[in-house]
């Protein structure tokens, strides 16, 4: 029994029933299939979370948003006053997370691609896109740029899905995906 | 050296058991069910909080006990147990006297005064920061203390056990190898050694900061750090509870592992790649590499789950061989039809076993993919993943064991055992309710640790969908129906203790153990279970095999039908 030490002194010799053997291997198998699929999916897969991350410092990472808003600014979102951007396709856009909003609300185009720029100026904050359900961790300090392409057009909503306070809750942020014009 | 006099031969199970030991077991027991008794109470409350129809606390408060939770369940609820699993498998199994009694006893105090200074700091207001402590989020520097000498106190008990286990040796109270159980009690504690230091490491330069004595804590480093104690402490869990799925299928039905080798050599691969789960939690994070998130991710290939799985066939499989070896051997499933399920510690263990592995199990690996995380990562499908885990899997095992600790250890018999038949039932569904309806609500873009998905105070308005509030309502329901359950096991095991008959030597065991004595005395004869034929238990495994496999490729077209991004 499992609570009394083993009777033989040399348990380890004695032979594996084939059941355990094959559940073994069959599940070991079952592991190289999966480790395997991670590294296939680099390859053919189009959801793959880039690896380019810059170091930048809360003040300069603001400095690109505004830029970005002064030259592209199309509106404002609603009674907000929150800008609303649009950037032309396949360029740089920038989102800011800080205590408690996303900012600002991008205007992107379905079906070009965009570099997509992420940092927090304070806390740490989860960029939760909904209803596509894409997350992304989002650290002060760090800049992560990621190439993201809007395959349906409507109206999307971000959301904060990292503990950020007594405000977290209202943490809110918006995409907006146009149809080509 | 202790003498004969200091040690009791327990009449239901021949263990020769030593009256300081016994101590030790009961304090961290008690400890254990007092921190559950008020960490459940708020995560009931958390609960109806995130059930929008209710919605209770305000959100200040909602955030405090959400923090307090945490705490008090997953790490003082646990350690406590775990400690009393410690001393139980090295001093209790190994028929020895407990090593340095004392240190033990400051362990002990330790562990209590670190875990009311952390609630003090909680309480207080200023650590509402979740038990995870992001900076730069900042608790009051009490918070980080009260966790460092926790764990300080936790890291004294696992040397304890260590201590225990030269003395077995030296004194010669075993003969061979140690028992299987104690093997896994050996892997969690080299585990907790390894978590402890983790947490070591980054909680008192992050102590240091609240204090002001630092500038600055990296928030990528302190997250890669802070969970190789996060995840890894889970990790002490699932050696833990797998060692007390083996404990109870022993002395409930005799079984007997299939094979000592392989049960062992599944804990050894816990020791040797476990670890490597820091990666789980940073599978969305800039600046960590496609490489190095894949590798630590699969824990090296998967060898960690593939223990796992192993023991999800070798405990069910020692049963089903312990059953038919007394007869019920009709067709598949005959030994399971009529396994004890009035016997809360089998009925416990059992539906602890199946649900770890199909919810906790399945659902960790998959949450765990690299790429399968971004539609996953702080939903509140990761709560879901790991109250399947933590509670149906650890706590519900510790709650059925604990049937078979008061009897044999505190000496009182059960009171109320109409009701502790159904305790297990209850608190296992409930939690079962709990995990698939918030692993539901995630899948459906529900964040976590979120007091309001209606959106009513926020800037823009968001509408989440309506079947993801009917699942945070069904989660609420759920979590009524566990805390019934958990109100149910606190009632029992204060009533028991404190009133309960004692035992006496004639007082017959409830609940029912197997002819421990006559199969001690029959295992002197054969070592591993031989060539006993398992077909019910390859067919559970073969459901639980296909239905991972599903679920796994599933969520790959779940997440091919998201935006391409790279």
């Amino acid at each position: 029994m499992a609570i009394f030490p083993p009777k033989a002194r040399v348990w380890w010799n004695e032979p594996v029933q084939k059941t355990e053997l094959i559940w073994i291997a069959v599940a070991f198998v079952w592991g190289l299939v999966m480790f395997f699929t991670m590294i296939f999916w680099h390859s053919v897969g189009e959801q793959n979370l880039s690896n380019e991350t810059y170091k930048i410092s809360p003040e300069a990472f603001s400095a690109k948003v505004d830029a970005m808003i002064e030259q592209y600014q199309v509106g404002e979102e609603g009674d907000t006053g929150i800008p609303v951007v649009r950037p032309p396709a396949d360029s740089d856009v920038y989102m800011l997370a800080r205590l408690w909003e996303w900012y600002p609300v991008l205007e992107l185009e379905k079906g070009r691609k965009y570099r997509l720029h992420l940092a927090s100026l304070d806390w740490q904050h989860g960029f939760s896109l909904q209803p596509e359900n894409i997350n992304l961790q989002v650290h002060p300090n760090y800049e992560m740029v990621l190439t993201v392409e809007p395959t349906t057009a409507g109206v999307f909503s971000v959301v904060c899905n990292e503990f950020c306070g007594i405000g977290h809750h209202q943490m809110v942020g918006r995409i907006r995906v146009v149809e080509n014009q | 050296m202790a003498t004969a006099a200091d040690f009791r031969i327990c009449n239901h199970t021949g263990l020769k058991v030593y009256a300081t030991t016994e101590s030790l077991i009961k304090a961290n027991a008690v400890a254990a069910v007092v921190s559950l008794a008020v960490g459940g109470l708020l995560g009931l409350l958390v609960a109806l909080t995130r059930w929008p129809a209710v919605h209770l606390l305000p959100a200040e408060t909602f955030y405090q006990v959400l923090t307090a939770h945490g705490t008090d369940v997953l790490l003082l609820w646990i350690l406590f147990f775990e400690v009393a699993v410690l001393y139980f498998a090295s001093s209790v199994l190994l028929g020895c006297r407990l090593a340095m009694p004392k240190v033990a006893w400051l362990a002990f105090i330790l562990m209590v005064g670190g875990g009311i200074l952390a609630n003090i700091a909680i309480l207080q207001g200023n650590s509402s920061v979740m038990f995870t402590s992001y900076p730069p989020m900042q608790a009051d520097p009490n918070f980080y203390l009260g966790l460092i000498v926790f764990a300080v106190g936790a890291l004294v008990a696992v040397f304890v056990f260590f201590g225990t286990l030269v003395v077995a040796k030296d004194e010669k109270t075993y003969q061979g190898s140690v028992p299987l159980v104690t093997f896994g009690a050996i892997t969690a504690a080299i585990i907790a050694v390894f978590t402890i230091a983790s947490g070591a490491v980054i909680l008192i330069p992050t102590y240091f900061w609240s204090l002001g004595w630092l500038a600055n804590i990296d928030t990528l480093i302190y997250k890669i750090v802070w969970w190789g104690m996060g995840h890894s402490s889970q990790q002490i869990n699932v050696s833990a509870h797998v060692a007390v799925w083996y404990a109870i299928a022993a002395l409930v039905l005799g079984a007997k592992p299939l094979s000592e080798k392989v049960s062992r050599a599944a804990f050894l691969l816990y020791i040797l790649f476990l670890q490597l789960a820091s990666a789980h939690h940073l599978l969305v994070e800039p600046g960590v590499s496609s490489e190095w998130k894949i590798f630590n991710t699969s824990y090296a290939m998967y060898l960690a789950v593939l223990g796992s799985m192993i023991h999800g066939m070798t405990v069910p499989g020692s049963i089903e061989a312990a059953q038919r070896r007394k007869g019920l051997n009709k067709g598949l499933f005959e030994w399971l039809r009529k396994a004890p399920w009035d016997n809360p510690a089998f009925s416990g263990m059992f539906m602890s076993l199946v649900m770890f592995g199909f919810l906790g199990g399945i659902s960790g690996v998959v949450m765990g993919t690299e790429q399968i995380n971004l539609i996953m990562h702080n939903t509140i499908y990761v709560p879901g993943h790991f109250h399947a885990t933590v509670v149906t899997g650890t706590t519900l095992a510790f709650m059925a064991v604990t049937y078979l600790l008061i009897p044999l250890i505190f000496r009182r018999q059960i009171m109320m055992k109409k009701l502790a038949q159904w305790q297990p039932y209850l608190f296992g569904l409930g939690a079962m309710g709990i995990s698939l309806f918030m692993m539901g609500a995630g899948t459906l873009g529900v964040p976590r640790r979120h007091w309001d998905i209606t959106f009513a105070d926020a800037a823009m308005s968001i509408d989440l969908p309506a079947t993801a509030f009917l699942m945070m309502g069904l989660n609420g329901l759920s979590a009524i129906l566990a805390a019934i359950g958990g109100v149910v096991f606190i009632i029992i095991v204060v009533a028991s203790v404190f009133f309960g008959k004692k035992m006496e030597k004639d007082t017959v065991m409830w609940p029912k153990l197997a002819n421990i004595k006559e199969e001690a005395a029959a295992v002197a004869t054969y070592g591993s279970e031989e060539h006993a034929k398992i077909p019910g238990t390859v067919v559970l495994v073969a459901v639980f095999f296909v239905s991972f496999v599903l679920y796994y490729f599933i969520n790959w077209k779940y997440l091919a039908e998201v935006w391409p991004l790279r």
